[in-house]
């Protein structure tokens, strides 16, 4: 007895060629669809040359990228510690905490100064959002946010009004009123729509634009007054967590980083990615430019800050040191770039010295990690947010 | 339940690096050469071997890490925290000290990277545990979890018990040192996977992260994920690149220009806000003020960038060059900066009072630019957006830059004001340093009405910065 297979023949119109053939199933992207025979061969080579080209353009993209590199290197004649060995070093640095601001219920996940350089906007997992005249340790302002963890939040450079956003995937502008009578969420303003958590805010020159990072991977530049999309810049494969705006004369980008380990630095009139640099070894948890405009710093989970120079397109220091095991969650340069102070999830802030490559100062004081970290716009002192429930001032 | 939110199961090691290389530190200090001193530690009439001191332990990592006794104290406190390392006499808290307290190694079977889903079952058994061998045994947070356990598994209870009773019994097999380790193991598990209230939990890591990657796999090996990257690949490519030397020296003398004005550096006078509580500093140099001071002189020469930033600076600017005949170039640079960071609603309105003041032929203050530029101006102001003006701004800027902004510093008003700006005096050192000062306090920015014209030559911040 012979096996008996069983094949239906139906016969119809072919779903590619339309012609009257007897057809046969075929999926194509999970899509069931009928072909007739000559039509699910040509299927089956054009599918063959599909992965041909994809596995050719892999390959033309690394030996691209390897060009790069070496193009990179070409140019690379001296390290950074090097050139900086006939700079003094710099004296013993005695920094102690000048202020400590408590009053938040739950761990501070972001600060910023206003341009006043005493008051700061910090934001809390609890939905917390005050504003502290940090310099007499009073609360000016407090909202709470309907969702918990607000990582990112800004002042707004008129000092007239504040953005923060977190797991509400939103970002949300609320002006500063001191009548009693007005509630400030009344007059909230939903400015940014991501689909997934907001990560940083931070207003561009003027009150009306913000420009947001988000979990989601993209950032995205908005109008304030409509909420309108302005523009938005996709490139990084996984979640933006921080993002910087260049103090260039031009104005014209920033700099994000995120946790594909790259950082990118955008035009924000295009959209597009103009440069990107990918030496982390982990998450890249803040990006900060040098007070020049021509490089900036990264701080990462693999426990190193690095520099990247903008005109170099390359990593030109790292500062690490065996002994840092735990990620720097925040970085910020002094005045002159000469200082680099970073706070890390080991509860430490260490200081470094940007041109010689060496850590300067450990600050110890909080009680948990060290979430944020802003020098003031005037460099007079930095303020760190915690954790512990604490942000402190220290000069 | 005590602190932090349950971590999903099967979170990936890569996502906790701190965790290896903390590992990698704990096993090095056990090496029997170059690790720390062990010793056999006499507890009541049982002997542990392979204890170390918490003394030995700071000094290794100081002398193995080069770092101050405060650092390695600190790096210590870190590794007992995370459960690495435990204390014999006391295993209640995971504290540090740098004395004769005995401490032992944590065995990688409880190791905190690996990441075990510290079950509600497992606990339950190890509070009935406790509470069978020795009553009273529980602390208060303890017993509560345990009463909210038992409430919550309670169809499952006697199997906790039994496995309690089970575990104690095959424990009293064992030698009272062996038991005495593993209680203590057990317990430190327990204080870093169930941190007492108040305790920082050191497993909470905040939301999660890169919960897209696995749907940005799919993603990143599509063509067009590598067609875009050859795309910026070649772009890169043709990107005209500076020699590091160039770059390098370039932040020397960036660092070395702007170290005196950087008060963290190199101090300021009359004194840090922060540190003395006397705001002097901040009301001489408030954005406008009568008399600036020398640094901030100083700083409008270091490029026309910080020149236009201050709103002092800019002013005087302003003035230099109304005397040059030129004002309208900043003006227009300033309604250029209007346009390109105002509202959405305002570009058309602004574009259009631009162009009447500035561009318009026989326009009151008609701008000089070069007729290419012009005309591709004028083109783009049909359809008006936030940069269509970028090209005549740079055209203007460049032309201030190199032209106006060196004869400004080479011009009578400026030197003389340098010169005026004295240099400041230090203040006098107080006799009594613990007398505080009241610190004033300052209107709010939010308080001063905000300005209504919109090509003012203000600055940004609107000039409301206060003392």
């Amino acid at each position: 007895m012979c096996d008996q297979t069983f094949l239906v023949n139906v016969f119809g119109s072919c779903d590619k060629c339309f012609k009257q053939r007897a057809l046969r199933p075929v999926f194509k992207k999970s899509q069931q669809l009928s072909y007739c025979s000559t039509c699910a061969e040509i299927m089956a080579t054009e599918g063959l040359r599909e992965n041909e080209t994809l596995a050719s353009l892999k390959s033309e993209a690394e030996s691209l990228k390897g060009k790069l590199e070496e193009e990179r290197a070409k140019l690379h004649d001296v390290e950074l510690h090097q050139v900086a060995e006939r700079v003094e070093a710099l004296g013993q640095f005695v920094m102690k905490t000048r202020r400590t601001l408590k009053g938040h219920g739950n761990k501070v996940l972001c600060m910023d100064w206003c341009k006043d350089k005493r008051r700061i906007v910090s934001s809390s997992q609890d939905g917390k959002v005050i504003v502290w005249d940090s310099f007499t340790t009073n609360k000016e302002h407090a909202v709470t946010m309907p969702c918990t963890w607000v990582m990112a939040c800004a002042y707004a450079p008129s000092g007239c009004a504040i953005a923060c956003g977190g797991l509400d995937n939103k970002c949300s502008v609320y002006p500063l009123t001191f009548d009693k009578n007005e509630n400030m969420a009344a007059k909230k303003k939903s400015v940014a729509m991501h689909t997934n958590y907001l990560s940083a805010c931070s207003f561009t020159n003027s009150d009306m634009q913000i420009l947001t990072a988000s979990g989601d991977g993209t950032c995205a530049l908005w109008d304030v007054e409509s909420g309108q999309l302005l523009q938005s810049f996709h490139g990084h494969g996984a979640d933006v967590l921080c993002l910087d705006l260049a103090p260039s004369e031009t104005g014209n980008t920033f700099v994000s980083g995120g946790c594909d380990k790259k950082a990118m630095v955008w035009d924000m009139r295009s959209g597009q990615c103009v440069q990107a640099f990918e030496t982390h070894e982990s998450d890249i948890n803040s990006v900060r430019y040098y007070p020049s405009g021509d490089a900036f710093a990264s701080g990462s989970d693999d426990a190193t800050c690095r520099l990247y120079d903008l005109r170099a397109d390359r990593e030109v220091a790292i500062y690490s040191k065996e002994s840092i095991i735990f990620g720097a969650s925040s970085v910020d340069f002094s005045l002159s770039g000469r200082l680099l102070f970073a706070g890390y999830n080991d509860y430490t802030i260490n200081v470094w010295d940007v041109l010689k490559g060496s850590r300067v100062s450990i600050l110890f004081g909080h009680e948990n990690r060290v979430s944020t970290l802003r020098v003031s716009p005037d460099g007079t002192a930095f303020c760190s947010g915690s954790w512990d429930h604490t942000l402190r001032v220290w000069a | 339940m005590a602190a932090g939110p349950a971590r999903p199961p099967g979170r990936p090691r890569a996502q906790m690096p701190h965790l290896r290389k903390m590992e990698r530190v704990v096993v090095s200090m056990q090496d029997p050469d170059q690790g720390v001193k062990m010793r056999s530690q006499r507890l009541l009439v049982t002997v542990i071997p392979h204890a170390v001191t918490g003394r030995d332990v700071v000094q290794w990592l100081a002398q193995k890490f080069c770092v101050s006794e405060e650092e390695a104290l600190h790096l210590g406190a870190v590794l007992v925290l995370h459960g690495y390392i435990y204390p014999l006499r006391d295993p209640r808290s995971l504290v540090l000290r740098p004395d004769d307290t005995p401490y032992r190694f944590q065995t990688p079977y409880f190791w905190t990277s690996t990441l075990w889903p510290a079950a509600e079952l497992d606990y339950a058994i190890y509070l009935a545990k406790k509470n069978i061998q020795k009553q009273g045994a529980l602390v208060d947070y303890e017993k509560e979890c345990y009463d909210q356990l038992h409430k919550k598994i309670s169809h499952a209870w006697d199997l906790v018990l039994m496995q309690a009773r089970e575990q104690l019994r095959a424990a009293k097999q064992r030698r009272k040192g062996d038991r005495l380790v593993i209680a203590c193991q057990e317990q430190t598990y327990w204080l870093v996977n169930r941190p007492p209230p108040g305790a920082p939990s050191v497993l909470e890591q905040g939301p999660e992260r890169g919960s897209r990657t696995a749907s940005h796999v799919h993603m990143t090996k599509s063509a067009d994920f590598y067609k875009r990257e050859i795309e910026y690949c070649r772009r890169a490519l043709g990107r005209t690149r500076v020699k590091s030397s160039v770059c390098l020296e370039a932040y020397l003398s960036f660092c070395g220009q702007r170290g005196p004005h950087d008060p963290l550096v190199s101090g300021c006078l009359p004194s840090n806000p922060w540190i003395s509580d006397d705001d002097a500093y901040w009301v001489m140099n408030a954005p406008m003020v009568a008399a600036p001071t020398k640094l901030r002189v100083e700083r409008w020469g270091f490029s026309f960038r910080e020149l236009l930033e201050d709103p002092m600076g800019r002013a005087q600017f302003m003035d230099f060059l109304g005397k040059e005949f030129s004002g309208e170039n900043l003006s227009f640079w300033e309604a250029c900066e209007e346009l390109r960071y105002g509202a959405q609603a305002q570009v058309p309105t602004l574009v259009d009072a631009v162009y009447q003041q500035f561009l318009a032929p026989g326009a009151a203050r008609w701008i000089n630019i070069d007729s290419r530029t012009m005309e591709r101006t004028l083109e783009g102001l049909r359809q008006p957006h936030h940069y269509v003006l970028d090209d005549a701004q740079l055209h203007i800027y460049t032309l201030m830059k190199k032209d106006s902004y060196p004869r400004f510093l080479k011009s009578d008003m400026y030197r003389g004001l340098l010169a005026e700006a004295g240099v400041l005096l230090d203040t006098k050192r107080r006799v009594f340093p613990f007398t505080r000062r009241p610190r004033r306090s300052s209107p709010s920015p939010a308080l001063l009405p905000t300005p209504v014209e919109p090509t003012a030559a203000s600055g940004p911040a609107g000039g409301n910065g206060v003392a």
